[in-house]
């Protein structure tokens, strides 16, 4: 499945890989963050025009 | 309709939160199609062998990496000059995104550089502008950070952000202003000839959209968290002088 990377197959997969792994870091931190945020942000103007 | 109606919060809010996962949804499309077809579908180069493939990941995170401290130069001017707080939240959202472009830009170009060079590093005229450019994120966002007062931080991230310019420019243009170093021109050009054959520049272009769509979809879910932190600040004040 994987194509023959020959010598250069330490070098070709470990970029993806951490290609991967940062892009999946950075999104994922950002996606938990805006969720927490708007679950605050939705109680916090509840409980405003609650009183 | 102008653009400056969009530093209305509430307006910038309605208007991205529902384009969030159309944008994220185009990247993923553009990211997997690009990214399959470089690794499985592209031959080896002559020069470079089966490492070429390394070109997919490199060349669009440090295109990003230099353009999304552009996209933070302009917004810190927005800030500086008219005053636009959801300009400066968009600066402040997109460094992080930004310094992981340029990670990714670095590691892929020490590996890519390692076989080709026989170095992982040399100080050569771009690499070291780059690393300058990764070092002003860091400083960038550890001053968001170190700063309680956010207007007094939005200066002065701004005024950061200007001095950070240079080496951003610089990591784009120093094979052209000194010629020596190790790392080669521009990859891409306007002008056609300069450009890599059809069968490695295809799939790029749809890498460099998808990397150009995953920055835009985050940078604005980011500026709607950033968004959502100052307001909740402001209520909780109103909470507090309520009870006082």
């Amino acid at each position: 499945m994987i194509p023959d990377l020959g010598r250069y197959a330490t070098e070709v997969l470990s970029a993806y890989g951490v290609t991967v792994l940062l892009l999946a870091a950075v999104t994922g931190q950002s996606w938990r963050r805006y969720r927490r945020l708007k679950a605050q942000m939705d109680d916090a103007e509840r409980s405003r025009r609650d009183g | 309709m102008s653009i400056w109606d969009y530093a209305n919060p509430k307006k910038f809010m309605d208007t991205t939160t529902p384009a969030i996962p159309w944008i994220f949804g185009g990247a993923a499309l553009c990211l997997v199609l690009g990214l399959v077809w470089g690794f499985f579908l592209t031959p080896e180069a002559d020069k470079f062998g089966s490492s070429v493939k390394i070109i997919y990941v490199h060349v669009p995170s440090a295109m990003m990496a230099i353009n999304a401290w552009v996209m933070m130069l302009v917004t810190s001017l927005v800030w500086l000059i008219r005053r636009h707080h959801v300009s400066a939240l968009a600066a402040k959202a997109a460094a992080p995104v930004g310094l992981t472009m340029t990670l990714i830009a670095l590691w892929t170009g020490a590996v890519w550089g390692q076989p080709m060079w026989g170095t992982w590093w040399a100080w050569d005229p771009r690499l070291t502008s780059f690393l300058i450019l990764g070092l002003f994120y860091l400083g960038y966002i550890a001053l968001w950070e170190a700063i309680a007062d956010p207007d007094q931080a939005a200066d002065l991230t701004s005024v950061l952000c200007l001095v950070g310019s240079v080496f951003a420019i610089l990591s784009r243009y120093a094979v052209n202003f000194w010629n020596q170093g190790l790392h080669q021109g521009a990859t891409l050009s306007l002008d056609a000839e300069e450009n890599i054959s059809d069968v490695y520049w295809l799939p790029l272009l749809v890498c460099i959209v998808g990397f150009i769509l995953l920055f835009l979809a985050l940078v604005l879910m980011r500026t709607g968290t950033e968004i959502r932190v100052r307001r909740l600040r402001a209520l909780e004040r109103q909470a507090q002088r309520a009870v006082a």
